[in-house]
């Protein structure tokens, strides 16, 4: 039986991260030969996917590394380690 | 520095806690943008998100003595991280109570993608303008707080599943469907905007 689009959507996210069995990617693989709106659903998933991994979308505030050591080294220098 | 052996982790632990109290900077930098993010998302305020996430680096610093390896480091400061934001949401008096996100699980809801017939690919090159990671920033934070956590560590901060789920003391199936309720939401809000980034076929070639 062929599966519908419905179908291939509920597994987009999995499929993505190739995590579906043999058997769904076969059905799927043959689904997106012929369904150019799941090959684009997929596609522009895929595309989002792989743009928000890049480091240029979530920057750090500019400083923020700076004064976070700054205020980790006050810390270090009053501690007296605890000892285990 | 960054740490992809853990027992480099765990001997850079012991020396920290031997008192070479020095190479904690090293220890938490490779892990300052996940705990910036992860306030972030959950305090939606910027100072009080780096104020939060200074206060979690000490914490982190404080109870290192605790930590016995046996989840990531960086799992284990998530969840330090986490509980810092939880603690000020208590305080403020706006923590959403855990039966609302019971709910938002259970619900069935409309997780139908945009419907496209075709779909150009826009490549990373393009984030160097500014309106194109601006937009995802936004289409981010406007994800419901469950999904949008899930996103943040599985697509942005790279985690795997089992991590996520330990960082935020869900379920790794519950990962699995928020990540792909979250994908879906994303994909629906950004499609039809980020059409426009699309190089224009024949001006420019990229990849091969």
């Amino acid at each position: 039986m062929r599966i519908d689009c419905k179908h291939v959507w509920e597994h987009i996210s999995s499929y993505i991260d190739g995590d579906v069995d043999a058997s769904l990617r076969a059905e799927i693989d043959r689904h997106l030969e012929t369904c150019e709106i799941c090959s684009a659903v997929l596609d522009s998933t895929r595309n989002v996917v792989v743009l928000m991994a890049d480091d240029r979308v979530f920057e750090l505030p500019t400083g923020f590394s700076e004064r976070l050591h700054a205020r980790l080294d006050q810390e270090l220098e009053l501690d007296d380690l605890p000892r285990t | 520095m960054t740490f992809e052996r853990p027992e480099l982790e765990m001997e850079c632990i012991q020396r920290i806690l031997a008192g070479e109290k020095h190479l904690f900077h090293g220890l938490i930098q490779p892990c300052e943008h996940s705990i910036y993010f992860l306030l972030l998302s959950m305090l939606h305020n910027e100072a009080e998100a780096e104020d939060a996430a200074q206060e979690t680096a000490i914490k982190v610093y404080r109870n290192l003595h605790l930590f016995r390896g046996e989840s990531k480091f960086r799992t284990w400061v998530l969840s330090i991280a986490r509980n810092e934001g939880l603690g000020r949401l208590r305080k403020a008096g706006s923590l959403r109570e855990d039966s609302l996100e019971a709910m938002a699980e259970d619900q069935e809801g409309d997780f139908t993608p945009a419907i496209l017939t075709s779909w150009r690919e826009i490549p990373s090159e393009t984030l160097e303008k500014k309106e194109l990671a601006h937009l995802l920033r936004e289409a981010i934070q406007a994800l419901p707080e469950i999904y949008r956590n899930v996103v943040l560590l599985r697509d942005i901060e790279e985690m795997d599943g089992r991590e996520t789920a330990a960082a935020l003391g869900i379920s790794e199936a519950a990962v699995k469907v928020r990540l792909h309720r979250a994908r879906l939401m994303l994909q629906r809000e950004l499609a039809g905007k980020l059409k426009g980034f699309a190089p224009r076929r024949g001006l420019f070639r990229w990849g091969a």
